[in-house]
């Protein structure tokens, strides 16, 4: 009898021990809060504004900044597409850099969401003989063209068909769009993408507070966390606003090319219409939204 | 009545639990041997913990690499554990009911360090819950990955529900129910088919992976499954002959042997049909399998994994097709333990990095497991050889030494 009450007192004892270690961890709020965050697209109005109420409290709080993020939803009516002229790019990889400024991309370790390949002009488009490692004095580099790959905004996307835990969507103006938040991180989108467009935080991400760009999307250029997947989403804190993206900005050859697919008489259109278009990878039927064309 | 089952289920666990800690003294040695590779291994996850996923060799061009190959590895494990029963019942070997209970105990701790195997791998483990159906947001049918939770899920339910009632019924000295357990063996093996397969189709679903994208890589993962899993109840049956009651025939292990022998050469006609397919027609997809065999340029780290595998399996297969080998319990054991090795190292390396290298745009990252990823791995495999060796010291004291319930009340000397 005696055994058993020790028995019983133990259990008690033990439960004991978990409830108070679980009340001490509790003291962590905001962390017993976000894990308990439910999906982007679960979220209601309500609790979508008090959870960017907050992460606006946070960012200040550690970057010492004003900070908007906004949560603003497609504007009606608007398929964004994209056209890169391959005959204008001369691979100066500005691109590259205004990409990682505006979308507050990790610096060490390093995380680039477009990567420019060179390319010999004899082979044409041959990935496995293509280098994304060239450093010459001066681009343009004789003999040689440039591809700058980024997320194609596919509109048959696998990376959104294996995702284990629905973590990623592609919005109805077509962008394809990560939850920070809820991806487990087990890479699964990064083996089915063909572009090599997803990029993982290997370690803490880290953006130095005086370089950190301060206007925001919650599901664009906010800052990550280690253990996420992360991508291009033609800048969509920018392009939601009716802005370019700032990689299309900061082209000195105007080799990029943005605008609404929807609209017949945008540039994007008139490209589609007047100029021969190809797209990478064409016979895995991913049907991308990024077109590249030879413009002269 | 249904509290005094319950109460008939602790004193069954807790008898379990009381035979666990009587053994003999090299029973606690590789206890501790165990314990303290499960210590090296932890520290080394420790700091995957801490820093990231960075403490590996993978990035952004190989995002998948040993890890998710030790899981492809042991749910190859786990399948063929169970398919065993097959030809155990067809050729009628008599201790059919031992080979269900080890075959089943095996299989249950290779599902748990599969499931181990992904939550090391994955960025953020604390998530899982995000996976799970009701309470999170389960993609399912579309991800490959939901299936396969679920199946393993179920396979382990299943196995363990059987294993464990079998050894209650022993343990109380009753008749198990045929009509429960019949079925749910039956159903276990095409599940074990079914694990197996949705493992590998995983991999097949993505055309942006060359390497992965051919209709072969289901059948050769269950051909070379049928190789490594048998190998290690081929070895586990000798020891459990030598050191305990379980009575199987010399015949019956050499029929093991000459089905592994099948299934090697099975695997081995797949894999020729795949290279004659690729070599033949020579198109850039080639690249992935010359890399694997040859490397590419300067970068020919993986060969020393390939070639490994390749000759370790080749010669395991000429010491099993060969009966005179075949029936030397040396030379058997012998291939026995390449077979397993060629199999893992196929698995683990050779079907993973090469989907990878050179990267879907074409670039080269060389990759080989770091320090961490083999301390990582040294841990969930010393914790799976922890739990079997638990769970086989239970099931052979119940099975074979005829430990049960009047000896819990006896008081009687527990059985080393």
């Amino acid at each position: 009898m005696k055994n058993k009450n020790s028995r019983r007192s133990f259990l008690k004892n033990i439960s004991l021990a978990t409830f108070s270690a679980l009340a001490l961890s509790g003291c962590d709020m905001e962390a017993f809060d976000q894990f308990f965050q439910q999906n982007f697209k679960t979220l209601s109005k309500k609790e979508k504004d008090r959870i960017i109420k907050n992460l606006e409290i946070k960012y200040k709080e550690k970057y010492g900044k004003e900070f908007h993020v906004s949560d603003k939803p497609p504007i009606e009516g608007t398929l964004f597409g994209y056209a890169l002229d391959l005959s204008r790019c001369i691979g100066c990889r500005r691109c590259v850099y205004a990409c990682v400024k505006e979308n507050n991309q990790s610096r060490e370790p390093q995380i680039h969401w477009i990567e420019v390949l060179q390319m010999e002009k004899e082979k044409g488009i041959d990935f496995a003989h293509s280098t994304a490692q060239y450093n010459p004095e001066k681009v343009p580099e004789k003999g040689h063209f440039y591809l700058p790959v980024q997320c194609q905004q596919c509109r048959n996307p696998q990376c959104v068909t294996v995702c284990p835990v629905k973590a990623t969507w592609q919005e109805p103006d077509g962008i394809v769009v990560v939850d920070y938040n809820w991806c487990i991180g087990c890479r699964y989108c990064m083996a089915a993408c063909p572009y090599g467009a997803r990029h993982f935080n290997w370690g803490e991400p880290n953006v130095p507070a005086e370089e950190i760009n301060t206007e925001m999307h919650y599901l664009g250029n906010r800052p990550r966390k280690k253990g996420v997947v992360e991508k291009c989403t033609f800048c969509i804190q920018r392009t939601r606003e009716g802005k370019y993206p700032s990689c299309v900005e900061i082209c000195p050859v105007g080799a990029r090319k943005f605008g609404n697919l929807l609209d017949p008489d945008s540039e994007i259109r008139y490209i589609l219409e007047n100029k021969r278009v190809l797209v990478l990878k064409q016979e895995l039927n991913f049907q991308p939204k990024f077109y590249y064309f030879f413009g002269i | 009545m249904n509290f005094i089952r319950f109460i008939r289920f602790i004193r069954f666990i807790t008898g379990s639990i009381k035979i666990v800690f009587h053994g003999s003294k090299t029973y606690y040695a590789w206890l501790i041997l165990l314990l303290i590779l499960i210590l090296w291994g932890g520290f080394g996850y420790l700091g995957q913990i801490t820093d990231g996923l960075i403490r590996t060799h993978m990035r952004d061009s190989v995002s998948w690499a040993f890890y998710i190959g030790n899981f492809t590895f042991l749910v190859g494990v786990a399948a063929a554990a169970v398919m065993l029963v097959i030809p155990a019942y067809i050729y009628d070997w008599k201790p059919i009911k031992e080979i269900v209970i080890f075959g089943e105990l095996l299989a249950v701790c290779a599902v748990i360090m599969c499931i181990s195997f992904i939550v090391v791998d994955i960025g953020n483990p604390l998530r899982f819950w995000h996976m799970l159906p009701l309470i999170g947001t389960m993609n399912f049918p579309s991800s490959l990955l939901s299936w396969d939770f679920f199946a393993l899920n179920i396979y382990l339910l299943i196995n363990l529900f059987v294993v464990t009632y079998l050894l209650y019924c022993i343990f109380y000295k009753k008749e198990y129910n045929r009509s429960i357990v019949l079925p749910l063996v039956l159903l276990s093996i095409p599940m074990a088919v079914a694990i197996h397969t949705t493992t590998a189709f995983l991999y097949n679903a993505l055309p942006a992976r060359i390497f992965w994208n051919s209709a072969l890589l289901a059948p050769r993962f269950l051909a070379s499954a049928f190789c490594s899993g048998p190998a290690i109840l081929l070895i586990l049956f000798q020891i459990l002959r030598k050191t305990t009651k379980f009575e199987i025939k010399d015949e019956a292990i050499w029929r093991i042997a000459e089905l592994m022998v099948y299934a090697m050469f099975i695997y081995l006609f797949f894999t020729i049909a795949e290279l004659f397919k690729e070599f033949y027609s020579g198109t850039e997809h080639i690249l992935y399998w010359e890399y694997l065999l040859f490397g590419i340029g300067d970068n020919k780290e993986i060969i020393l994994y390939s070639w490994s595998s390749i000759i370790m399996g080749c010669i395991a297969f000429i010491l099993f097709l060969i009966p005179k080998t075949r029936k030397n319990f040396l030379t058997l054991n012998i291939g026995a333990v390449l077979i397993y090795a060629s199999v893992y190292v196929e698995k683990g390396i050779a079907l993973i990095i090469p989907a990878f290298t050179p990267d879907v745009l074409g670039q080269i990252y060389i990759y080989t497991p770091s320090w961490t990823e083999i301390r990582t791995a040294v841990m969930v495999f010393s914790i799976g050889f922890l739990l079997f060796t638990f769970l086989s010291k239970i099931a052979i004291a119940i099975v074979f030494e005829d430990y049960n319930i009047d000896s819990l009340n006896q008081k009687k000397r527990l059985p080393k």
